[in-house]
């Protein structure tokens, strides 16, 4: 069974949150994300939630780990400035292994910048937005529909590695509105619940690297601090437990890589050429293939910006002989470099770059390509 | 502090604590502590929050659930943990720069909320930690490291401000009148919105040292001698306001029962 409903992409996001089980909110307004507070304040006393308007985006970030630490998914949504704001405590929930959700409707920056616009420069933020060495999952949806379905796949990463999970929305996807089939069954994961207080560790080293959470208020009394933390949650500077302790918080994530990432790979003709791109700027691309306004040319969309598919995008590039690849985004260039890294000189990577508040036309892409083809 | 308290309530392992020699933050935390013990609060469901700071470090040595957070984000997190889990009785503790400078926002805000915390600050006018900056509550004139020829700025009354931003118990007290300042957590314990406590506590060491204020025991002598119950001359301890207004969770409760099952 399965449902069929026009929705905007906000919307969208509100509803795969609830469908995941999502239980508690904390935010504070800013376009172009406002339209999911404000739906929230009124789905989530209906399904027993919890709403709250912060004073701020940072206190909006800690209530929603303060939440979390009681067993409720919690969740918070902003945009640019509002992002840079809930860096620090991101840090923390990082570091304490606390799942949440952050959504991040992206917009015009730096500063206020360009608050209705579409835009697609916080990409290397959402990685490297707050200080220190740390695990993130990024997801950068392209539909609406996606969007919906993604807001519970981030809910199931935070629970399942217990890490903050950031939804990286652009502005045009997250105000369109599309048909989203709602399916019935859809897996939801919850985090894994230690069985018993005996000998509760609260941050010990499971096989898969994710330690057991138990509820605050369950009679489990334990600490949980942003310091460099032992297995029973207390600090310490050891270099060994430090080492230990960051070298866990990082292979819990790439051990299970190829578990996490997500991405399409659209026409890949042998010895042609590879447009990659994420958002908007993907469904642009899109129609640039199935068109066929560029000949010889195949689609590599990231789902996943991080994690990012890197092994699967090295495989694609050798087994069909890519000779170029055109990284196509609204900013400057900012996955652009990750691709370089990524491919070293195996071959060439040319980005192509919007940042003037307005979406790619197809125009815009193929005249790139065809400058450089020549 | 008696060896029945510690087994009951510290952990052990997390001993001895930090704090210099003539600090006063762990006769403040045997005050939380022998109010916890002396209250009705359910020992399970017992939250201390805290910041960052000499004073944010007690969070780590009760055996409650317990969150060390960030530098003036406490009253934040502890929003969260007592909104998802309103049988919480959730205790902030914080300094007075983690409380009133950096986390100052968050304080006012939850004054306006009446929203059940117990916060007690452990105000030493300097910022400890960090090796003795002025904070919001440093005494205009006193000397500091970012004020060597004293102190131009003028300085916050941590209760003034909690009162008028609509916090419904405010008190405060010193750790050397220690069973008034039990006494003062007690009744935040009991007051059922938010709840704020000023613990005036010295710090020997990086305030101390500065001013000239002598050993432990003078500085001791010096914070008995500049309170007062009843002298308006003086610092006045006791309880400054203690009203009994809507609770923000129970008003958010109502809501939920009013909309609940109501999704489509
Ligand atoms: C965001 C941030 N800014 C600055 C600091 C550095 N810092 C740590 S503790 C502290 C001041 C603490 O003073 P107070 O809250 O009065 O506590 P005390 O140490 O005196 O008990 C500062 C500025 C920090 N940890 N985080
Ligand atoms: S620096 Fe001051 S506040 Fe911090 S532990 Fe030492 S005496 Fe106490």
């Amino acid at each position: 069974m399965s449902k069929r409903l026009l929705m905007q992409g906000n919307t969208a996001c509100v509803e795969g949150a609830l469908r995941a089980g999502m239980r508690f909110f904390a935010g504070y307004p800013i376009t172009p994300s406002t339209e999911i507070a404000e739906l929230l304040s009124i789905k989530l006393p209906k399904v027993n939630g919890k709403f709250i308007q912060m004073e701020d985006e940072i206190s909006s970030m800690a209530a929603i780990i303060g939440a979390s630490l009681c067993g409720l998914k919690s969740m918070t949504a902003t945009s640019g400035p509002g992002f840079s704001l809930k860096q620090e405590n991101i840090g923390y929930a990082a570091m304490t292994e606390v799942p949440c959700v952050i959504v991040n409707v992206m917009r015009g920056g730096p500063s206020t910048g360009l608050p209705t616009c579409v835009s697609q420069s916080d990409v290397m933020q959402s990685r490297w937005g707050t200080h220190g060495d740390h695990p993130i999952i990024v997801i950068a949806p392209v539909t609406v529909k996606d969007i919906y379905y993604m807001t519970i796949k981030a809910f199931n990463y935070a629970e399942a590695f217990r890490v903050p999970v950031v939804l990286l929305l652009d502005e045009v996807i997250a105000h369109m509105r599309e048909c989203v089939e709602l399916d019935e069954e859809i897996q939801i994961v919850n985090r894994k619940r230690p069985a018993t207080k005996e000998s509760y560790l609260p941050y010990r080293n499971e096989d898969d690297g994710v330690p057991h959470m138990a509820d605050f208020g369950m009679g489990y009394k334990y600490h949980v601090t942003g310091l460099v933390h032992n297995e029973k949650g207390y600090p310490t500077s050891n270099p060994d437990i430090t080492e230990k302790l960051i070298t866990r918080l990082h292979k819990k994530i790439e051990d299970k890589a190829s578990e996490i990432v997500l991405f399409d790979a659209l026409n890949i003709t042998n010895g042609g050429d590879l447009l990659i791109s994420y958002g908007s700027s993907a469904r642009v691309c899109k129609e640039i293939i199935f068109n066929e306004k560029v000949r010889g040319i195949g689609l590599f969309i990231p789902y996943t910006l991080w994690p990012f598919p890197e092994e699967q995008l090295i495989k694609l590039i050798k087994d069909n002989n890519i000779r170029r690849i055109f990284v196509a985004e609204l900013n400057t260039g900012q996955l652009l470099l990750e691709i370089r890294r990524i491919v070293g000189n195996t071959c060439r990577v040319i980005g192509i770059n919007k940042y003037n508040g307005e979406l790619f036309t197809p125009e815009d892409i193929t005249k790139k390509i065809e400058e450089a083809i020549e | 502090m008696n060896r029945e308290m510690i087994e009951k309530y510290f952990r052990k392992e997390q001993l001895p604590h930090i704090w210099c020699p003539g600090c006063g933050n762990g006769i403040a935390l045997a005050a939380i502590v022998d109010a916890i013990d002396s209250s009705d609060l359910d020992k399970e469901k017992i939250c201390i929050v805290s910041g960052i700071g000499c004073s944010s470090r007690a969070s780590g040595y009760l055996n409650f659930d317990s969150i060390h957070t960030t530098h003036g984000r406490a009253i934040a997190f502890a929003t969260g943990v007592k909104m998802a889990n309103p049988e919480m009785n959730v205790i902030v503790i914080t300094g007075d720069g983690d409380c009133t400078a950096i986390g100052g926002n968050h304080l006012i805000h939850a004054c306006r909320r009446n929203i059940d915390l117990n916060v007690i600050v452990f105000n030493n006018n300097i910022y400890g930690m960090t090796g003795g900056q002025y904070s919001p509550t440093t005494p205009k004139s006193a000397k500091t490291a970012t004020s060597r020829h004293g102190t131009v700025e003028r300085q916050f009354d941590i209760c003034d401000l909690s009162r008028s931003a609509g916090a419904t118990y405010v008190a405060r007290s010193t750790v050397y009148h220690y069973r008034h300042l039990t006494d003062m957590i007690k009744g935040a314990f009991k007051n059922k919105g938010f709840s704020i406590v000023e613990a005036l506590t010295p710090c020997p060491v990086q305030y101390g040292r500065r001013n000239k204020l002598g050993n432990p025991p003078d500085i001791m002598k010096e914070l008995k001698e500049s309170v007062s119950l009843t002298d308006s001359s003086k610092i006045k301890i006791g309880v400054f306001k203690n009203e009994s207004e809507p609770e923000y969770t129970s008003e958010y409760h109502k809501l939920v029962e009013a909309e609940v099952g109501k999704y489509e």
